[in-house]
């Protein structure tokens, strides 16, 4: 399997084809149209994070040291984003995503999206991520 | 003086209209939320910041005085603007919300008794309905709710059923911040005194759309914010009749509230000073009576004319485009719309439309009873001002549709 750092560097790879937002914008609706729902068992209230505005859903599944993220949101673009973290995250070692300090989302223009100003639930999402990991890691 | 009738010379006095945002031409319609500033209150305000500076009522010296001049001047305009009877009845706040928390605790302090009830209506802002909640619960009474129809309109019919002896204040929007709708804030008014009960408006909206006169309208107070009228954040104002301002105990303590202070018993400033605590912001309530004197500058039938166009224009085009539902429908409607479309996120849109350059509210808007009445959780609005044009409701309207291409 590829490190963080590689899937990160892939999808840069594939933002660099855009040359303006609305591209960009438009591959991101693609994604969130195409990122697998979260099952009916993983959109529950427990799973849910609070953005201010779209909600999202995210589940971790941890089987054999590494843990598995399912996601989902009602918002589409914050969907495609989640799909691109969900990518990144899912299927790596606690100590992978405690470590990683992510850049792709910069490298690729979305940090916007990124600021908590916005209120779109990523902030916290990747939180979540994080606290996951530690809490995996804490119980091995 | 001569009133300026026509929106290009009115665009022209606000600088943060030309600018771009992510490479385009700003559309600015989120003013329901703020609204940008003219030259003459920015001017004002940066020559007080750089000069004229000096803490109102305290000293005697030049520039205390000038600063006073400057903050006693704008209540006085203020109270013209709004009609008040007295300028003690003019009382400067940190904006709506405090002027409503100012009520919701003093009036309620002297008035509301344990099963005693305030009522609002289903489609106030969170500030309208929260400062009560808190009253009622540390006092024991009950809030009550006069409901809203489906188009967003007070059901008037349902007032007499629970205004009875035991209510002791109704505090109502005069427009809703999601709903676009002059309420019927006077026939409210005239069946609450009936019944001897005062009534507060807040008039966050209100004031920016009508012209308001406190003294026809008859209310007992009406609070808005000076940033929203064009004047600066951190300040607005509570208009209270002074029947109930007189037998109102102080809220906050401290300077410039007082009369006498000894550690036995402290007496308190005669109105408006006895609501005052503290330095107050008399910068921005200089600037507040700048805006005031701005907006008196323009003639009232062109800002009425102008506004009609806007909104015959988005209601429209609005009702045009598959799947949009508008909510708040009436007659007496201002350049407010929040609307949802079938099948798609509000957020998803917002952000789009922020890449080309119009700003625009999504959310629950500080409203989420009104939310859950119309089983959403969330909206879009486009709320204009004086100085949007139906050009940009066309590029607003053209880019709602581009970005409803994307997400199909």
């Amino acid at each position: 399997m590829i490190t963080i750092k590689q899937a990160e560097q892939e999808i840069i790879e594939e933002f660099s084809i855009f040359t303006d937002w609305l591209d960009k914008y438009e591959y991101l609706i693609e994604l969130g149209k195409s990122l697998p729902i979260i099952s009916d068992n993983g959109r529950q209230e427990n799973n849910l994070i609070k953005g201010c505005q779209s909600r999202v859903w995210l589940a971790a599944d941890y089987r054999e040291g590494r843990i598995y993220f399912t996601a989902d949101s009602d918002a589409i673009i914050t969907k495609g984003i989640i799909s691109l973290l969900v990518r990144v995250f899912s299927g790596r070692t606690p100590k992978e995503i405690i470590e990683i300090d992510l850049s792709f989302i910069k490298e690729i223009g979305l940090q916007d999206n990124l600021s908590p100003s916005r209120s779109n639930g990523l902030v916290s999402m990747i939180r979540q991520i994080k606290f996951y990991a530690v809490a995996f890691a804490a119980n091995k | 003086m001569e009133l300026i009738k026509d929106v290009d010379s009115i665009r022209k006095l606000f600088p943060a209209l030309d600018q771009k945002v992510n490479n385009k031409s700003l559309v600015y319609f989120d003013n329901g939320a703020t609204a940008q500033k003219p030259l003459s209150v920015i001017e004002l305000t940066d020559k007080m910041n750089s000069g004229v500076n000096g803490n109102i009522h305290r000293a005697v010296h030049e520039l205390s005085a000038r600063t006073t001049e400057l903050y006693e001047g704008a209540r006085e305009d203020i109270r013209k603007f709004i009609n008040a009877k007295e300028r003690e009845e003019i009382i400067f706040t940190p904006g709506t919300t405090a002027s409503i928390n100012l009520v919701a605790n003093s009036f309620c302090q002297e008035f509301l008794k344990r099963g005693d009830a305030v009522i609002v209506t289903e489609a106030e802002h969170h500030s309208n309905i929260v400062p009560w909640q808190m009253a009622c619960e540390r006092i024991g009474a009950e809030l009550r709710v006069l409901p809203v129809d489906n188009n967003g309109e007070w059901m008037m019919e349902k007032l007499a059923g629970i205004l009875d002896d035991k209510v002791k204040i109704i505090s109502v929007a005069h427009i809703s911040n999601v709903l676009g709708i002059v309420n019927p804030v006077k026939e409210l008014i005239n069946a609450a005194h009936k019944k001897g009960v005062p009534v507060m408006i807040d008039g966050a909206q209100g004031v920016v759309h009508c012209k308001v006169d406190v003294q026809d309208l008859d209310c007992d107070f009406y609070a808005f914010s000076g940033h929203k009228l064009y004047g600066p954040t951190g300040i607005g104002i509570l208009y209270g009749k002074r029947e109930f301002l007189d037998r109102m105990p102080p809220w906050l303590g401290g300077g410039d509230m007082v009369g006498t202070v000894s550690f036995k018993k402290t007496t308190y400033a005669d109105l408006p000073l006895k609501f005052e605590a503290g330095t107050p912001n008399f910068i921005g309530a200089a600037a507040l009576g700048e805006a005031v004197r701005f907006v008196r500058s323009i003639d009232g039938d062109f800002l009425k004319t102008h506004e009609d166009e806007l909104v015959n224009y988005l209601t429209n085009s609005l009702s045009s485009i598959n799947g949009v539902k508008v909510f708040g429908t009436s007659a007496n409607k201002i350049s407010l719309f929040s609307f949802t479309v079938e099948g798609v996120h509000p957020t998803d849109l917002a952000m789009l439309l922020d890449k080309m350059g119009v700003a625009l509210r999504s959310g629950l808007m500080c409203s989420e009873p009104l939310m859950t009445k119309f089983g959403v959780t969330g909206m879009l609005r486009a709320s204009l001002a004086m100085y949007n044009t139906v050009s940009e409701s066309e590029y607003f309207i053209d880019s709602l549709k581009r970005a409803l291409k994307m997400l199909s």
